[in-house]
């Protein structure tokens, strides 16, 4: 167990380092930020002045050193974009983005399992049926279709909800929170739909396979034989025994969730990262480019490691060889 | 009762090549699955339609001299207001016919999905080839670069890909570049799945006697998994390339959404629908939901004959 850990806590600390160089190498050779930050009217002095204070007069080892010490204690540097740092960029739009993960995460999570386990137990249904084709279109239309559609429909054509923005927020010890004001909450609705909806279908589909593969089990039919009521068999029988496989893939998605927020926050001009990031690599923005990288990888590998360790403390057939499972 | 038997030769069917194809298992599947063959159809009709764009559009929409400014907004069916001109499908804000445009972005779509499918096949097949053959310390950092990549959504990606390739080319030559960028971007994003399959499959039949054989014959490594080894992990690559497909487009028409993508010179699809995001709210829906309509049929139904043909190649499914 403990030697599992550690072998995965150093392949995650080497991930994170090849991702650190990709980030490196994108801030030494990408473009030349001097050009971009000064106009076409510029002098030679201008250029010269900016390019030792951006600090690419150094050689490359001094500044990749800089470079690894800098971001480990979250300094990017300045944006070309706004002349400010970076850090300070991100974190102040860092609430927004995880509030809206958080937000349609649960949705996902509720949606998603609930649905489950109504389309398996109701499996010749007629409702039922209608949600599995309906989550079939879903897993095709793209996420960015489905914000439009849901705008179209609560903005334009009702007018019940708003189409963009955070509505008004309020700060909780420097965190922006779009959850104590009406409007907050009424600006959060469609973007958590828009970016739940696939993690919904997903996990949905995912609850009824392994729902109905255990359903057919002997112990279950031992479970009827001996006259417990169906619902205590659907729920504590059935379910809990689905759930290994839904919190591993669950998990995973959490990080996808991050990822596509980028095409939600475009769609709503909701003031998180994902937009900071789309904005970075219209205008090559690289220090923001950069950062969010770094940011957005430690979350991706805390989660992968996170899930690893859940998956093998749930399972205890993972713990005889875990080497023989393959695939990794 | 001397006479033998006359025995009357059977009337030789010519064996055609198409016969043999029409009676083999996979279109024996594929005749029975209605799905199948809907999808296929609209698949089909739309890529043709894509391909012979220039003589099906009614009008050259990136031709200036062709548009009529007063043309802007004709609601589709209608008759324009000041010309009296008619369009199927409506014009957009600078009275470009809707239609002609859908044709045009639908070619672009098509051929940044089909070039990057092919990239990503290409640069899977080749790696995947090599780390199941060659093993030992290739086939370590081969899969290891895949696994890490694979950590990372491939929409994530490619736009970062893009981005890098924005920041590499000089600015005056990035709307030029665009496309071949995004196919670079989303081929990249997407070999891991096809090296995964071909690497397992090369691990399989690398150890059966016919690679054996071969290998004792003195045939080099590269004929070998060219010539044996590859025929062999065609059909898996198949059905990944099939749903590739579906995905590249959509993460083209993402992208192209989103501003990171095709220029508004080359519109495809994704930004088409980005232009009629703009006019949504002003009611002119025609210009926002033909070419989102288009999108959505072309993905969903690759999407659907990609499910088929998994089921079909499947042999344990037979």
């Amino acid at each position: 167990m403990l030697a599992y850990i550690i072998r995965r806590v150093a392949q995650s600390v080497l991930v994170l380092l090849v991702v650190g160089l990709v980030a490196f190498a994108m801030f030494r050779f990408v473009g030349d930020p001097v050009d971009n930050m000064l106009g076409q009217e510029r002098t030679v002095a201008d250029i010269e002045r900016l390019r030792s204070e951006l600090g690419l007069d150094q050689n490359f080892a001094v500044q990749y050193y800089k470079f690894l010490t800098n971001a480990v204690q979250g300094n990017f540097g300045l944006s070309y974009r706004q002349g400010r740092p970076v850090a300070d960029i991100l974190i102040e739009r860092l609430p927004a983005t995880l509030e809206l993960a958080f937000v349609s995460g649960l949705l996902a999570l509720i949606g998603g399992i609930g649905l489950g386990i109504y389309t398996a137990i109701r499996r010749r249904g007629i409702s039922a049926n209608i949600i599995m084709t309906a989550s079939l279109i879903g897993v095709s239309l793209p996420t960015f279709l489905i914000g439009i559609l849901l705008i179209y429909v609560f903005s334009v054509e009702l007018g019940w909800l708003p189409s963009f923005g955070r509505g008004e927020v309020t700060f909780v010890n420097g965190w922006s929170t779009g959850f104590l004001t009406k409007s907050g909450l009424q600006a959060l609705i469609l973007p958590a739909i828009t970016l739940g909806l696939y993690q919904m279908t997903l996990i949905m589909r995912l609850v009824r396979t392994e729902m109905l593969e255990v359903l057919r089990m002997d112990y279950i039919r031992f479970a009827r034989a001996r006259g417990i009521r169906e619902r205590s068999i659907n729920f504590r029988h059935a379910l809990k025994n689905t759930l290994v496989p839904v919190i591993t893939i669950t998990g995973l998605q959490l990080g996808s969730i991050i990822a596509f927020a980028i095409i939600t926050e475009t769609v709503f001009q909701w003031p998180g990262v994902g937009l900071l990031f789309i904005n970075a690599i219209q205008f090559v923005d690289i220090p923001v480019m950069a950062a969010y990288l770094m940011m957005i990888s430690v979350m991706f590998v805390g989660i992968n490691l996170i899930v690893d360790m859940l998956y093998f403390a749930i399972d205890p057939r993972l713990r005889v060889d875990r080497s023989a499972a393959g695939g990794h | 009762m001397t006479d033998a038997p006359v025995t009357t030769p059977a009337p030789k069917v010519r064996d055609s090549r198409f016969r043999r194809i029409w009676e083999s298992d996979f279109m024996w599947s594929f005749r029975h699955a209605p799905v199948a063959i809907a999808s296929f159809a609209v698949v089909l009709i739309l890529i043709l339609s894509a391909v012979f764009a220039p003589l099906i559009a009614p009008f050259d929409p990136f031709n200036p001299a062709s548009l009529n400014l007063m043309n802007g907004f004709t609601p589709p069916g209608e008759a324009n207001a000041f010309t009296g001109d008619t369009f199927l499908l409506g014009t957009d804000d600078q009275g470009r016919d809707v239609f002609s445009t859908i044709l045009y972005g639908m070619r672009i779509s098509l051929f940044v999905g089909f070039a990057a499918v092919f990239l990503a096949m290409l640069i899977g097949i080749t790696l995947g080839l090599i780390a199941g053959y060659v093993g030992g310390w290739t086939e370590t950092i081969i899969m290891r670069i895949a696994d890490v990549q694979l950590t990372f959504p491939a929409i994530l990606v490619a736009m970062l890909i893009f981005g890098i390739a924005k920041g590499i080319t000089p600015p005056a030559y990035r709307d030029q570049m665009a496309l071949w960028v995004l196919i670079l971007a989303i081929g990249l994003s997407d070999w891991v799945q096809f090296a995964r399959v071909v690497r397992g499959t090369t691990l399989v039949e690398k150890n059966k006697e016919y690679v054996q054989a071969a290998r004792l014959i003195g045939r080099s490594p590269i004929i070998i998994m060219l010539k044996h080894i590859l025929p062999n992990v065609l059909n898996p690559v198949l059905v990944i390339a099939t749903i590739s497909l579906a995905l590249a487009i959509i993460a083209e028409a993402t992208l192209s959404f989103l501003g990171v993508g095709a220029p508004p010179t080359k519109p495809s699809l994704g930004t088409l629908i980005r232009i009629g995001q703009e006019f949504m709210f002003s009611g002119e829906w025609w210009i926002l939901l033909f070419p989102a309509g288009t999108l959505l049929a072309l993905a969903l139904s690759i999407n659907l004959l990609g499910d088929w043909l998994r089921d079909a190649l499947n042999p344990r499914l037979r």
